[in-house]
């Protein structure tokens, strides 16, 4: 029994262990600093890495990608602010190297394109609404409906209570 | 028919037009446009890949004629494919300049002396940050830079037959004078 717990323990240590050790990729010298470490690190995960393109650079082990972490920890050691550090590389790579693309006048319709679909729903949905009458309750039944519907009842009881067949009498 | 019956069917006829558009005109997804387009080469001075060969700076680049810079390197397979139409680019007379992303002074010698040499100068970028500030997201890529130094046009991956006529153009383009 001890040893299961043994085990189990070992288990652990080693399932953490190895999270730990996808936080960083191996061949990185992260910043001595935490605080700019940190900083760094926010400013990769919003880096997209032009080789893999749907990656950010601290997820890539693209050779480029770990250059421009890199860059990015050397801007940062420097002093460089995270809006610096993006500006940079926008101006090497285009807006296209964030992954969060910017709020421009050529991102426009990317950005309002989503609210719009939403206003655009909710008013169909609204006019489709009002143009059907609410339910008020079953119609009443027309004149012609009320005398078939009685003579198709006392047709149905006159059967029932005469030949005993039972194949139409549903009630007997 | 009411007309809300015909909304799917043209909204649906609207995207297929969309995704037939975008296939045929052939265009890779993956090529990024430049960020530098139009814009001056970067600053950099590199060092040649054998000692006492000349490297590679900027002002090279600004020599009152259309050049070529090509980013290339010796263990990079497509670059084998567009290498005999740099060197008829360079037998023409357009000067072809070579940016050597990330290799090693040996290979290259020996890609080289395979494939003939068709580049004026050749800069060694062994850590890649020239190639970071030209936007350099794969090898090879190829640029056109116009006589006062400003970069026309970008091609990514290897030059193809199919791209050699855009290529073309867009050398011929960057020798007009802009229109004012």
């Amino acid at each position: 029994m001890r040893h299961y717990i043994y085990f189990a323990g070992l288990v652990i240590v080693a399932l953490l262990l190895s999270f730990s050790a996808h936080a960083v990729a191996v061949d990185d010298n992260p910043l001595p600093d935490q605080a700019q470490e940190a900083k760094a690190r926010a400013i990769m995960g919003d880096i997209r890495c032009l080789v893999c393109q749907n990656q950010s650079i601290e997820d890539s082990n693209a050779p480029l990608a770990k250059d421009l972490r890199d860059i990015v920890r050397a801007q940062i050691a420097a002093g460089s602010s995270p809006d610096e550090v993006k500006a940079y590389l926008v101006e090497r790579y285009g807006d296209w190297v964030l992954l969060k693309p910017p709020l421009n006048i050529r991102t426009l319709a990317l950005w309002l394109f989503p609210p719009l679909l939403l206003l655009g729903a909710l008013l169909f949905i609204l006019a489709r609404a009002r143009r059907t009458p609410v339910n008020q309750g079953p119609t009443p039944l027309s004149d012609a409906e009320q005398k078939r519907l009685d003579m198709l009842l006392a047709q149905n009881a006159a059967n029932s209570h005469g030949t005993h067949s039972g194949k139409e009498g549903t009630d007997s | 028919m009411r007309p809300a019956f015909w909304v799917p069917l043209i909204l649906f006829l609207g995207l297929v037009a969309a995704f037939a558009v975008q296939l045929a005109s052939g265009d890779n997804p993956h090529d990024l446009p430049s960020a530098l387009i139009d814009k001056p080469v970067p600053n950099f001075d590199l060092p040649p890949i054998r000692m006492g060969e000349a490297g590679l700076k900027s002002e090279d680049l600004k020599s009152g004629e259309v050049v070529l810079l090509n980013v290339f390197a010796s263990w990079c397979a497509p670059c084998r494919i567009e290498h005999p139409f740099l060197s008829e680019l360079a037998e023409e007379g357009i000067p072809v300049y070579g940016l050597n992303y990330k290799d090693r002074p040996q290979d290259v010698a020996t890609f080289l002396r395979e494939l003939g040499d068709p580049y004026a100068e050749i800069g060694a970028d062994n850590n890649g940050r020239v190639g970071v500030d030209f936007g350099v997201y794969g090898v090879p890529e190829t640029y056109v830079i116009s006589g006062d130094g400003r970069i026309m046009y970008k091609h990514v991956g290897p030059i193809l037959p199919q791209n050699q006529d855009d290529l073309r153009k867009a050398i011929a383009a960057a020798r007009q004078p802009e229109p004012q």
